[in-house]
């Protein structure tokens, strides 16, 4: 038996593992153009070339669409929908070119039940403020080095929610249904790792 | 800008899909030790955030001007719906921000302003002094703050408004336990990035 496991962690991946960030492609959206200025600049200052931003949710859904960005760090309380629906509207199979793409929530908010909801929106980390270099350099190094698959269900889509299996465990297992047909296998393109 | 559209491997259970999507990413990771005179990306960051921090006073002096104006705003119209969410979120961004900006001391001011705004049922219910009292607190503790013992004064402040918003907190929602268990269940803002 599996138990759910609630809640993000910033994983075991630590500062031995790097990215090249110079191939990856940032949207930030938040309101604030301060906080957008220190994301800009730790961005940078790990190695990003590309960084795009966004001042609410609406402009980050239109940002996320034309620039089909590897990774987009939100703020929550945003103007218009907030990073919680942007989110929402992101994790819609079919409705757009990545609905894996890795998103990662930045807020203010760190209340338990605000991480739950974010976790259930479909967010992959959450990071609460105040930012840190190495709290943010974390995050992008786990969903990209160690991401999550995800789980479809008739009320979710989005990462595994469950991030660790506990074999001692004891009680109802949520999910139904034994292994059924694998439906459908692409290739893994890009498995090729970095030269060194 | 060209599609990066996805592909998944997709296995299918009783009541469950899941989906392991193509990732496109993996080839950026690289596990090679940093090489002697390589700078690490996260001390590049700190430097480059370093850089950046002679900002840092005149953008805090802006968030505390912004949260004033919407104080001003409520004392003036008493609480709209958009003055109630301007002043929130002036001050949930100070409560983000401060740390930061090297100011730590004030976020705790400003999340209990937050607080007070979002766990009272009725925002006309709340006294306008108390407001102004959180507001003033965080334009006095950011103005103070070179002073030797500005963090104990405002360690005290703080705690005082802080009893003082749950006391009415408590009060307002007697009839709603779940929101009580929130409220004095409720960790205090940290002080520090982590």
């Amino acid at each position: 038996m599996r138990q759910a496991v609630a809640g993000f962690s910033p994983g075991s991946w630590g500062s031995m593992v790097r990215i090249d960030f110079n191939r990856l492609r940032f949207l930030v959206i938040d309101d604030n153009a301060h906080m957008r200025r220190i994301l800009r600049t730790l961005l940078h200052g790990f190695g990003a070339r590309e960084v795009y931003e966004a001042e609410d949710g609406a402009s980050g859904l239109e940002a996320f669409t034309h620039y089909v960005p590897d990774i987009v760090i939100t703020d929550w309380a945003m103007p218009i929908f907030d990073g919680l629906e942007l989110t929402q509207m992101i994790r819609q199979p079919g409705a757009n070119s990545n609905p894996y793409v890795a998103i990662i929530m930045l807020t203010g908010h760190s209340e338990k039940k605000r991480v739950t909801a974010a976790r259930d929106a479909g967010v992959t980390e959450f990071l609460a403020k105040p930012i840190s270099a190495k709290g943010l350099y974390q995050r992008i190094v786990n969903v990209v080095a160690n991401p999550r698959p995800f789980i479809k269900t008739k009320t979710y889509f989005g990462p595994d929610r469950r991030r660790n299996v506990n074999p001692n465990y004891v009680g109802p297992e949520r999910r139904k249904g034994g292994k059924a047909d694998v439906i459908r296998q692409a290739p893994l393109l890009d498995k090729v790792r970095a030269p060194s | 800008m060209p599609s990066r559209k996805d592909t998944a491997a997709v296995a299918t259970y009783g009541d469950h899909e899941v989906i392991t999507p193509e990732n496109k990413l993996r080839k950026y990771v690289s596990e090679r030790p940093l090489l002697p005179g390589e700078d690490d990306p996260v001390t590049r960051a700190e430097q480059a955030l370093a850089e950046l921090s002679t900002e840092f006073s005149s953008w805090m002096e802006a968030e505390c001007d912004r949260l004033d104006k919407a104080r001003e705003a409520v004392l003036k119209e008493h609480f709209t719906q958009a003055n109630q969410e301007a002043l929130f979120h002036a001050a949930h961004d100070i409560k983000g921000e401060a740390a930061t900006f090297g100011y730590p001391a004030v976020a705790a001011a400003a999340d209990s302003l937050c607080r007070l705004l979002e766990y009272t049922p009725d925002a006309s219910r709340i006294p306008l002094k108390l407001v102004e009292q959180h507001v003033d607190a965080v334009r006095a503790i950011y103005r103070e703050y070179a002073v030797s013992n500005a963090k104990e004064l405002a360690a005290t402040l703080t705690k005082r408004l802080r009893e003082v918003t749950d006391e009415f907190l408590i009060r307002e929602n007697r009839d709603r336990p779940e929101v009580i268990e929130q409220i004095t269940g409720t960790a205090a803002a940290p002080l520090a990035p982590e």
